[in-house]
């Protein structure tokens, strides 16, 4: 027999899931989420979310970037093969400023991208409620609620009645595989 | 989803008085659509059959890609020779074009960049394809350096790439600092759309019928569930990325305009270049993405999502980077005559404006070879802007897309004045010429439209041609405390 991978509540509107995810939140559950065809304003907040650490790849990227177009150019240009060009001096941080400037945007996009797809642990070429019919909704106009069987807190029957309670008119369990 | 009934109003207990009518916003999206219309309406762009005047386009544009590598092959083969480039002037269409192309994409980038940290939400409707414009433009813009260095299997000296001459490229030249412009704009552009395509790939994956379909959609969406804690890293990556392109956009027209002003010939060494090219570059690609959208929110059926307003919009932008624009062609001729540097007052009176009836018999000279170009430019780029004051005007979708097209044609000739006008005479009478395209020169251009064409056609029918999450995001209904959205009458938050 399969498992439950989880159970999951079906909202037909922003503000219902919004004010559903702050009891949930409340209750103490640690491994839900809510799933949205959009972020929903004031969400994170509903959630119990810190700020996003995303911000910390992209000043790291950045920097390394800045990092590296100063260093090659001055490595090219100064030591490895230095040439006279017009009198100019071998190395200045000024006339290597615009690459270096490039190559901060350049690696600090990276970082976003990258910390962003790290953070949500993505791509991720399987997960069980991609497989429930239903949730194929979610990208489209549904709101949906998923708690997790392994959350400490949950029991099927008390967690189905509470979110019953919260107004949702669809509940279902997912199966794992 | 029921929504709540106007008269719920009613038991408001503090009755605010309505803002006049004058007052009341178009709203984005129109009104009686909902968030499935949404997903249906631009999704059904790549999932329905295919149009007939998409095979057409299509048909067109692919003949004039071959057109492109047929020129590109006849050029490598033969020489740059094949192109009308000779003393004094060596950079000849090749640069205009490149020029021309580039600041197509800052459009995109601007909308899709500065729009959003200025919290431009009308920006939804339009910066998928706007982004889109953005790349295929770049792309575009991107073979005309490559092809002009003649021999073009030396392109990767560009490069900082190790090799066994041991030598390097040399970076106090502008021209490197170009080669790091545009290939982080290229880079960072794709970036941004991709993540921007993220949510609606996956929409398009759990709506896709067939299983290739199911497996490319859902390969690229990379496993999108629209978690809400997905969702909290997302925006904020969004957001940096905004933050990361709005100076990069800035610098890149910056750096291409530096390629000239860092040189000293008159008329390219000036200090408003770079705050000047980037105003004419958005201006252009504006003008680029308006041509582009008011056909086909006909075409696609996109009215209610693409809307009168968004047109409107877009037109205010392209008055004002217009008036700029203006506005530095007068500094120029000013800071030209008030410098009393002869040879920056010949450039710019005697080379570019003196037309034979009337600027040339007042000032006892002889006309400009090229003052139609120059004329054209000018008319262009000053004069058709300034129609866009009338609302008549913006929202005649006809008359925006006959202008929208006068706009490109003068951003063109602007590069083509000064690139070439600036080149053909410069210091020594006995260097100058005067230069004339060849047909390779002009089939190269039409060339690059195929590209360009092709690639946002193919986007068109594949990729969800705007961003369906974020137009979701700014509608009434997404909005947990509009009572669309469901939100209690009086019950606080």
């Amino acid at each position: 027999m399969p498992q439950s991978y989880a159970i999951m509540a079906e909202f037909e509107n922003p503000a219902d899931i919004l004010h559903a995810a702050e009891k949930v939140r409340d209750e103490g559950f640690r491994n839900w989420d809510v799933f949205t065809p959009y972020p929903i304003h004031g969400m994170d907040g509903a959630m119990g979310l810190k700020n996003s650490k995303v911000g910390w790849f992209s000043f790291i990227g950045g920097c390394t970037g800045y990092a590296t177009g100063m260093l090659i150019i001055w490595y090219m240009n100064a030591v490895n093969y230095p040439i006279v060009i017009g009198g100019k001096p071998m190395f200045s941080p000024f006339y290597s400023f615009p690459p270096s400037y490039e190559l901060t945007i350049l690696f600090g996009a990276f970082g976003s991208l990258l910390g962003m797809l790290f953070l949500n642990r993505l791509p991720r070429l399987h997960h069980p409620l991609l497989k429930n019919r239903r949730f194929a909704l979610a990208t489209h106009d549904r709101y949906f609620m998923v708690i997790e069987c392994n959350d400490p807190k949950y029991s099927q029957i008390e967690t189905q009645r509470l979110l019953e309670s919260l107004g949702s008119r669809h509940i279902e369990l997912v199966e794992d595989d | 989803m029921a929504a709540p009934s106007k008269s719920a109003t009613m038991d408001y207990p503090v009755k605010v008085a309505a803002p006049p009518a004058i007052l009341e916003r178009e709203p984005l999206i129109k009104p009686t659509r909902n968030i499935a219309y949404i997903s249906d309406a631009i999704a059904g762009v790549a999932e329905g059959p295919t149009p007939k005047w998409w095979w057409i386009c299509f048909s067109i544009s692919t003949t004039m890609l071959t057109v492109c590598w047929a020129m590109i092959f006849y050029l490598m083969s033969t020489g740059v020779g094949v192109w009308g480039l000779g003393h004094p002037v060596m950079w000849g269409w090749a640069i205009v074009n490149f020029v021309w192309w580039i600041g197509i994409g800052h459009a995109g980038t601007l909308i899709s960049a500065i729009l959003f940290l200025l919290r431009q939400r009308w920006r939804t409707s339009i910066n998928r394809a706007a982004e889109a414009m953005t790349i295929f433009a770049v792309m575009c813009a991107g073979i005309y350096p490559l092809i002009h260095i003649g021999r073009i299997w030396y392109g990767w000296w560009l490069f900082p790439i190790p090799n066994s001459n041991g030598i390097w490229p040399q970076f106090r030249s502008p021209l490197m600092w170009d080669v790091f412009a545009v290939s982080t704009y290229f880079t960072v552009s794709v970036l941004f759309w991709y993540m921007g395509l993220i949510p609606d790939l996956a929409v398009m994956r759990d709506r896709a019928k067939t299983k290739i379909r199911k497996f490319a959609y859902g390969f690229f969406a990379l496993g999108w569930t629209g978690a809400n804690r997905h969702w909290s890293n997302y925006e904020k990556a969004y957001l940096i990325l905004a933050g990361l392109s709005t100076p990069l956009v800035l610098s890149v027209h910056s750096i291409v305009s530096l390629d000239f002003s860092v040189s000293q010939l008159p008329g390219w060494h000036t200090t408003i270049f770079p705050p000047y090219f980037v105003a004419g570059a958005v201006y252009s690609g504006f003008g680029m993405v308006l041509t582009l959208l008011v056909p086909l929110r006909r075409l696609l059926h996109l009215e209610d999502i693409i809307r009168v307003r968004h047109v409107e919009l877009m037109c205010k932008v392209t008055l004002a980077t217009g008036s700029i624009v203006g506005y530095a062609y007068m500094m120029e001729f000013f800071i030209a005559w008030y410098s009393g540097n002869p040879y920056e007052r010949f450039q710019f009176l005697n080379t570019r404006a003196a037309d034979p009836y009337f600027l040339a018999p007042l000032f006892h000279t002889k006309a400009a070879p090229y003052w139609w170009a120059y004329w054209t430019m000018l008319i262009c780029n000053v004069v058709v802007p300034q129609f866009f004051w009338f609302k008549k005007v913006r929202t005649s979708m006809f008359v925006v897309f006959i202008l929208s097209i006068l706009v490109n044609i003068g951003m063109w000739f602007e590069r083509f004045v000064i690139v070439d006008l600036s080149l053909h005479r410069e210091f020594i009478p006995s260097n100058w010429n005067y230069y004339s395209p060849t047909a390779i020169d002009i089939l190269q251009f039409l060339g690059t439209f195929g590209l360009f064409f092709t690639c946002f056609l193919l986007f068109l029918r594949f990729v969800p041609l705007i961003a369906i999450a974020e137009v979701k995001g700014v509608t009434p209904q997404a909005d947990p405390h509009n009572p669309l959205g469901g939100a209690k009458i009086g019950g606080g938050h």
